[in-house]
This record gives C-alpha cells, sequence and structure tokens, in this order.
C-alpha cells in the first residue's frame, strides 16, 4: 500500500528538472510572541491529555491524602478530644485539612518533574529541544500544566471540606483553590528543578521521596509550628510550604464561627510578628519565581 | 530491493542553480572535553534534494555530526550551513528548515498520531488552516493514512519510525535527517521504511541526509560519503565507490574445476582460485565476460554467478575493517547477484 494520498495545497509536486528545490508544505512560522504562547498551549494540553487519560493515577495518588484525612486525621482529633485539649473532635480535622490539600497537589506536582525525566530518558525531550521554541517557554509551560494537573487533583480534595467540618462558601473554597494552585506550582517547580539536574528516573524519585516527607513534616501541615522546639522550627520558617499550610489555614479560620478550631491555629510568627496572609502568599509566590528561574536556567544547559 | 542498474539521471543531484546547497560543512571539528576527538576536520556539501547516505561503525562521529548539524551541539571549530544559515548564528532559521528522524523514538506513546502530528505542528507554529491537510499528506506519504487517530504505543517499530519521517516533514524542511532510521527494525519492515523514503523523495523533494550502517540500504542513496574516526575516508556514489574495487567476482562450478581453473589462464589470462564450491576469478565487466568463458571453457559449465563489488568491499578497502562484523544483516544482504 503505498501512499498517493493527496499533497494537499503543494503545487510544484516533485523534483521536476528547472522547478525550485523548495519541499511543498506549509513552511513553519516565523516564530514570534504568539508561536511561543501556542507551543506553550500545545505543552501544556499535553500535561492534561495525560491527566485526563490516566484516571487510575489520579484516583490512587488521592488515596493517600484521604487516609491521612480521614484515618490517621479521624483518629487524632478523637484523641485530642479525649485529652481535653478543647478543640472538640472537629478541630484537628480543621487544622489538618490544608496540609492534606497539600498532599493532594503534591504527587501530581512531583509527576511532572518525573514526567520531564522520562520525557528526556524516552526520546521526546529532543523533539521539543530541536523545535524552534525557547527553552523557557517549554519548562515554564510543562510545569504550568503540571500545576493545573496538580490543583484539579486539589479539587477533589477541597470538595470534601464540608465533611470535616468546613462551610462550602464560594470565596472560601475559590481563595483555596487559588493557594493550592500556587502550592501546586511550587512544588512542580521544584520537581523541575530536581529533574533538570537528574537523568535517571529511578534515582529521580528516590530523591524526592526522600526531600518531600521532611518538606512536607516541617511545613505545619500536621503539627503547628508554635509545637516545634527550637531547633526545627528555623527549617519550618525557611520551609516555602510552611506559609503556603499556614495562608491556608488563617483563611479558613477567618471564615470559621468564633471559638472553633482555634486552640491548635497559632499563627507562624517571626519574633513576635505574625505576617499576613498576603505577606505570606508573597513568599510562596517569589520562591516559585526563583525556583521557576532556576530550573529555566539549568533546563537551557541540557545536552 | 537491490538496484545495481542505476538510472544515470538520478545518479548525482546536480548542485541545484537556485539557492544554496541543502548543507554545507567546511572545516568542522568537534572535540569533547577530556580531549576526544569525536569529528576531525570535516567537508562536506550536499545539495538539494538530494538523498546522502552518511556512513560509518558506531563511534566514528556520525551521531556528534548530525547533532551539530541540527544545532544540538557546537562545532568546536569550522562552519555548517543549512540551506544558507549558519547554525551557529542562526539556529532558530536552522530548525525550521530541518525534520530530524532519531536513532531512538521521541514519540509520546500515550498521544494518537494525529496529537503527535499536531505536538509538531504547534510547536514549529505551522498555519493552522493547513495543517489537517498537511496531517493527511504526510500520513499518506508513509503509509499510515488510516492509522491517524490510533495511539501510538499500538503501533509496532517499523510504524512508529514511519510516522516519526510523517512528523519530521510537517513543517516541510529542506533537509530531513535520519540517523539509523533503521536500527532494531526487521528486514521487512527496513525495506517498507526505504520504500516509503522514495515516496517522500518525490513527493516533497526534500533533501534526505541519511546515516546507517546497512550498506545495502546505502545503494539506494545518489551520493556516499564514509567516515571513519571522524573524518571522511571516501565520498561518491555508490557505482564511483564500488569501481574503485574494480572487480566483478564471478563463480562457476564446472565439471572439472583444475581444468577451468587451466583454461582461465591460457586462455583469458585470468588467475582463479580454486575452492570446495568451484572456481572463482576477478574480473572488469563480470556479465560481458560471461558468454565467452562459457563458449571457451572446454569444460561443462553447470552455473555461472557474477558478483558486482559491495559497499562492504568499499568499505572495508577504505578503512580496513567490516563495518558491522557480529551483526549478520550486513555480511547476507548487500550486494545480491547482480
Amino acid at each position: 500500500m503505498t501512499g498517493t494520498a493527496p499533497v494537499a495545497a503543494t503545487p510544484g509536486r516533485g523534483p521536476a528538472a528547472g522547478t525550485t528545490a523548495r519541499p511543498p508544505g506549509p513552511a513553519a512560522g516565523p516564530g514570534g510572541p504568539l508561536a511561543e504562547l501556542r507551543a506553550a498551549r500545545m505543552v501544556w494540553r499535553r500535561e492534561m491529555l495525560h491527566f485526563l487519560r490516566d484516571p487510575v493515577r489520579t484516583a490512587v495518588s488521592l488515596l493517600q491524602p484521604m487516609v491521612f484525612l480521614f484515618i490517621l486525621g479521624v483518629g487524632l482529633s478523637r484523641m485530642y478530644a479525649q485529652a481535653g485539649t478543647g478543640a472538640g473532635v472537629g478541630g484537628y480535622l480543621v487544622f489538618l485539612f490544608p496540609g492534606v490539600l497539600v498532599m493532594a497537589v503534591q504527587a501530581p506536582a512531583v509527576s511532572v518533574g518525573a514526567s520531564i525525566v522520562w520525557d528526556r530518558q524516552s526520546g521526546f525531550l529532543r523533539e521539543m529541544l530541536v523545535a524552534p521554541v525557547r527553552r523557557s517557554t517549554l519548562l515554564l509551560a510543562k510545569c504550568l500544566g503540571g500545576a493545573t494537573v496538580a490543583t484539579c487533583t486539589g479539587l477533589v480534595v477541597l470538595a470534601c471540606c464540608g465533611l470535616v467540618g468546613i462551610p462550602y462558601r464560594p470565596d472560601l473554597v475559590l481563595l483555596l483553590l487559588v493557594q493550592s494552585g500556587l502550592t501546586a506550582l511550587v512544588m512542580t517547580s521544584i520537581a523541575a528543578l530536581v529533574a533538570c539536574t537528574i537523568r535517571r528516573l529511578q534515582t529521580f524519585n528516590t530523591v524526592l521521596t526522600v526531600l518531600m516527607t521532611p518538606v512536607l513534616f516541617l511545613s505545619g501541615a500536621m503539627f503547628p509550628v508554635s509545637a516545634m522546639p527550637a531547633w526545627m522550627a528555623p527549617a519550618a520558617l525557611a520551609n516555602p510550604l510552611t506559609y503556603a499550610v499556614d495562608a491556608m489555614r488563617r483563611t479558613i479560620g477567618a471564615r470559621l464561627p468564633q471559638g472553633q478550631a482555634e486552640a491548635l491555629a497559632q499563627p507562624v510568627a517571626w519574633g513576635g510578628w505574625h505576617p499576613t496572609v498576603a505577606v505570606e502568599i508573597g513568599l510562596v509566590a517569589g520562591f516559585c519565581v526563583a525556583a521557576l528561574a532556576l530550573s529555566v536556567r539549568r533546563f537551557a544547559r541540557i545536552e | 530491493m537491490l538496484r545495481t542498474r542505476r538510472s544515470p539521471g538520478r545518479a548525482v543531484a546536480p548542485p541545484s542553480a537556485d539557492g544554496p546547497p541543502a548543507i554545507h560543512a567546511d572545516g568542522v571539528r568537534k572535540t569533547y572535553p577530556g580531549g576526544v576527538e569525536a569529528v576531525r576536520g570535516l567537508d562536506l556539501t550536499v545539495g538539494q534534494g538530494e538523498m546522502f547516505g552518511f556512513l560509518g561503525p558506531n563511534g566514528c562521529g556520525k551521531t556528534t555530526t548530525i547533532a551539530m548539524m541540527c544545532t544540538l551541539a557546537r562545532p568546536t571549530a569550522g562552519r555548517i550551513a543549512i540551506a544558507g544559515h549558519d547554525t551557529r548564528t542562526a539556529p532558530g532559521l536552522v530548525r525550521r528548515h530541518i525534520g530530524l528522524v532519531f536513532q531512538e523514538s521521541t514519540l509520546d506513546h500515550d498521544l494518537t498520531a494525529d496529537e503527535n502530528l499536531r505536538f509538531h505542528a504547534d510547536l514549529y507554529a505551522l498555519p493552522r488552516a493547513a495543517v489537517p491537510a498537511r496531517v493527511d499528506a504526510v500520513l499518506g506519504l508513509v503509509g499510515l493514512g488510516d492509522r491517524r487517530h490510533h495511539y501510538v504505543r499500538t503501533f509496532s517499530g517499523g510504524m512508529r519510525r514511519r510516522l516519526e519521517i510523517a512528523r519530521g516533514l510537517m513543517h516541510g524542511p529542506r533537509v530531513l535527517f535520519l540517523d539509523e532510521p533503521t536500527l532494531g527494525l526487521d528486514p521487512q519492515a527496513r525495506a517498507d521504511l526505504w520504500r516509503h523514503l522514495g515516496e517522500v523523495r518525490r513527493a516533497e523533494s526534500t533533501t534526505l541526509f541519511v546515516t546507517t550502517h546497512y550498506l545495502d540500504e546505502a545503494e539506494q542513496c545518489d551520493r556516499i560519503a564514509i567516515i571513519d574516526h571522524g573524518r571522511i575516508v571516501a565520498r561518491g556514489t555508490p557505482a564511483e565507490l564500488k569501481s574503485v574495487i574494480g572487480t566483478d567476482r564471478i563463480d562457476l562450478r564446472t565439471g572439472d574445476d583444475p581444468a577451468a581453473a587451466r583454461g582461465l589462464r591460457d586462455r583469458f589470462g585470468l588467475t582463479s582460485t580454486v575452492g570446495d564450491h568451484g572456481v572463482t576469478v576477478r574480473a572488469a565487466d563480470g556479465a560481458r565476460l560471461v558468454p565467452r568463458l562459457c563458449a571457451g571453457l572446454d569444460v561443462p559449465v553447470f552455473s555461472v554467478t557474477v558478483t558486482r563489488p559491495t559497499l562492504d568491499d568499499v568499505f572495508l578497502h577504505h578503512t580496513g575493517h567490516r563495518i558491522r562484523p557480529a551483526d549478520p544483516a550486513s555480511t547476507t544482504t548487500p550486494g545480491g547477484p547482480a
């Protein structure tokens, strides 16, 4: 079966003698910001296609945060209630909720890094690298795609907020969604930074597993920074996730009835000063920009 | 699959009068940190529309050369121009004018053929309106028209390679680089791929720059360069290269081999060797000699086989070693009976 399909809109086909040797077919565009945007959209779309075509992976990656929230969280909150901390049964669950949200966006965000390593190992990365597109465009689009996927996953956890006693207020849900989006982007950019440095997928997975557990524990997701001893607290204060978790927790706390869940919700403090939620979000965003800039630089050096 | 007689008109693509050559390399060197000299002074000109074969054993500098031509690596010295654009000063322009088919698969197996091609169209900013027709056209060229919406993971190795060729053609490149396009394919898939490459040439008039270490495949190229240890050791059309070797091999099975050998020496002045399977003799134009041999020898002749010199012989002649000793394909398939 030989392909004699019509070569559409291609005058002068075949190397006829005397004609110019310009091959038929549309020429590549001249580049420019619009072309970069279009390439970025495609890279982003590819992440979404992979996400939508693999619902099993999403379901499995949601399993862990759900276990933390509804098994560990419920158990611990009842323990606290029996110990008489005054937080009530729902108190710890509300406290834990932002942490679980962070966990939910972590897995898909990290898997973007893994997919960079995988693309490199499988060869697909070369297809992108030889294209007439800026490398920064490719990496940023990839990170945005990963953050979008992660935010969509986080949305599933967010939808459970009523079960732990957080009201379904549109403004609250929207704020939390934006914040988890930003958190997702931070973790995606960290994963991308690691991915640009590591060639082997197994190494990458090990490194991130080892890296992400202490980062999560030292973010105030499960126990407050105020409860940390003096040697531990500085590590938490240097961790961008701490501010992401704290900002979400205070966003929730501000919209709860007075007195509920306040026992555990000691906001992060620098000395005696509590940075405002806006400052915290600014910090996270700043860290995100720095990590992205660094990974763009690393990405540009590949090969 | 093999054609020993080629139409002379297409043997060498004439350097096109309009526009620069497809590839022009001038004194190109590549030295890696640590002092490894992968490419040591390479001069090369490939005309527009030519099918150019780049031959050499593994580790001879082929892949490095392609990487430099594709702007993926910078030459340590020298200059490369693709369709007149310098790879160092105008890498963006070069990239718009080249298509690449790598040794390893660079497809996304979790997307369909159509999606892979559209991804490419967006990366290269093809005019949107032209994309659907172009996808049809390139898939048709490589015989995958009916697989457009199938996932790549369901494709065989040969189909994947053909899809890569289709993708490399999407943006109408001046030069399509194919780095070992048939590596790891079975003979049937290899033959298929080359048939489709022929189609591509006819329809697209794209310059094809192919590296391979299957010498039978190199026979189909207009011109060949043999590279060894980072240098080009021979170049020319397959016929020219083989004419350097000069002689055809004639194998005779006769009723009395020693007598035949004597006759060859006395009447034709040819030195022959007698082996278990008959008499072997070398001569400049074997095919024309056969009738005279049959008439002139006194012994009964059962069979005559004329073998033209193969590129394997050429390669051995210039480099002192076989291109890939362990590979059965290069020892059995090249240079079938003429």
